[in-house]
C-alpha cells in the first residue's frame, strides 16, 4: 500500500499527483480546488461508485474511499479530503 | 443471409492503409478505473488494433466483443487491442463486467474521433445521435495503418479472418 502501487499515468500526462476521483463527489472537488489553487498539475482517475469494487483504490491508500491521491514525486499516498488538502498545503504550499 | 438488400452506407473517405491515424485523448476505461489517456500512449507500447464498433447495449457490441474475447486474439498476437464507442465509462464499465472482457475502451460520446477518420455513422431515427461505422485499424508504434476495415453496410461485422491474416502477416 503506496504510491507506488498506483499504476504511472500515460506518457502524455506530465502530472506527478495521480487523483482517484468520483464524479460530483464534492469531498473531490475540494481536493480538486486545492491542486487547482497551488497551479499543482495531477492526473485524475475516476473509479467505481460501488464501494466493494474500489481495490485499486485501497491498493494505494489502504482504503476504499475517495479521494485518494497518490504523489508519486515523494512517494506519498493517503485518503480523505482534510488529509490530502492539508499535504497539499504543507508539501506545496510555501514554494509556488 | 437475409435474402433482401442490407441498407448501404455508401462510399465515405475514410482514414486508409498506408495512412498516419490520427493522435486523440479519451477516457480510457479499464475494470477498475477510466482516465484521459492518448493512442500515442498506447502505440508507443506496440502496435494496437483499434476497433471502432456500435454503442454499448445493443447486439453488435455484444457480437463483436464475444467473437474477440473467444478468438483471444490480444493473447495470440503481438498486439493492444482497444475498443471505441459513444457510450459512457459507466456504460463501459459495465460491458467489460458482463462480457468478462480484457481489452480497454475509449469513450466519445462527441464522436470527434469518427470525424477525424472519415467513418461517422448518422443513426436513422435518433435525431442528433451519430456513432462511428464498425471499423478496424491496425496501427504500428509510428500510427501507420497497416490494416483497415469499414463497414459500408448496416449492419455489418469485421472478418475476423481477415483480421487475423492482417496480425499473422505484421
Amino acid at each position: 500500500m503506496s504510491a507506488a502501487d498506483a499504476p504511472a499515468p500515460p506518457e502524455s500526462s506530465d502530472a506527478t499527483i495521480v487523483l482517484y476521483r468520483l464524479e460530483a463527489c464534492p469531498y473531490c472537488e475540494r481536493v480538486v480546488r486545492k491542486l487547482d489553487e497551488l497551479g499543482l498539475d495531477y492526473h485524475s482517475r475516476f473509479i467505481e461508485p460501488l464501494h466493494s469494487e474500489r481495490n485499486v483504490v485501497k491498493r494505494v491508500s489502504g482504503a476504499r474511499t475517495v479521494p485518494a491521491i497518490a504523489d508519486l514525486e515523494t512517494g506519498a499516498s493517503m485518503s480523505e479530503s482534510a488529509n490530502i488538502v492539508d499535504y497539499l498545503e504543507r508539501t506545496y504550499g510555501g514554494e509556488r | 443471409m437475409v435474402d433482401f438488400e442490407v441498407v448501404s452506407l455508401g462510399k465515405t473517405d475514410h482514414l486508409a492503409v498506408g495512412e498516419t491515424a490520427p493522435d486523440f485523448t479519451r477516457p480510457l476505461v479499464n475494470a477498475e478505473f477510466w482516465e484521459d489517456v492518448a493512442l500515442s500512449d498506447l502505440t508507443a507500447e506496440g502496435p494496437v488494433l483499434l476497433v471502432f464498433y456500435p454503442m454499448d447495449g445493443a447486439f453488435p457490441a455484444t457480437y463483436t466483443w464475444t467473437e474477440f474475447r473467444d478468438r483471444a486474439l490480444g493473447e495470440t498476437y503481438d498486439v493492444r487491442i482497444v475498443g471505441l464507442s459513444i457510450s459512457t465509462p459507466y456504460e463501459h464499465k459495465s460491458l467489460i463486467a458482463d462480457r468478462g472482457m480484457g481489452y480497454d475502451l475509449f469513450s466519445d460520446p462527441a464522436n470527434d474521433v469518427a470525424e477525424q477518420y472519415g467513418i461517422v455513422h448518422d443513426l436513422d431515427g435518433m435525431a442528433g445521435v451519430s456513432e462511428p461505422r464498425p471499423a478496424i485499424f491496425l496501427l504500428d508504434a509510428d500510427r501507420t495503418v497497416e490494416y483497415a476495415w469499414v463497414a459500408t453496410e448496416w449492419p455489418d461485422f469485421p472478418d475476423y479472418d481477415e483480421v487475423e491474416r492482417a496480425l499473422t502477416e505484421r
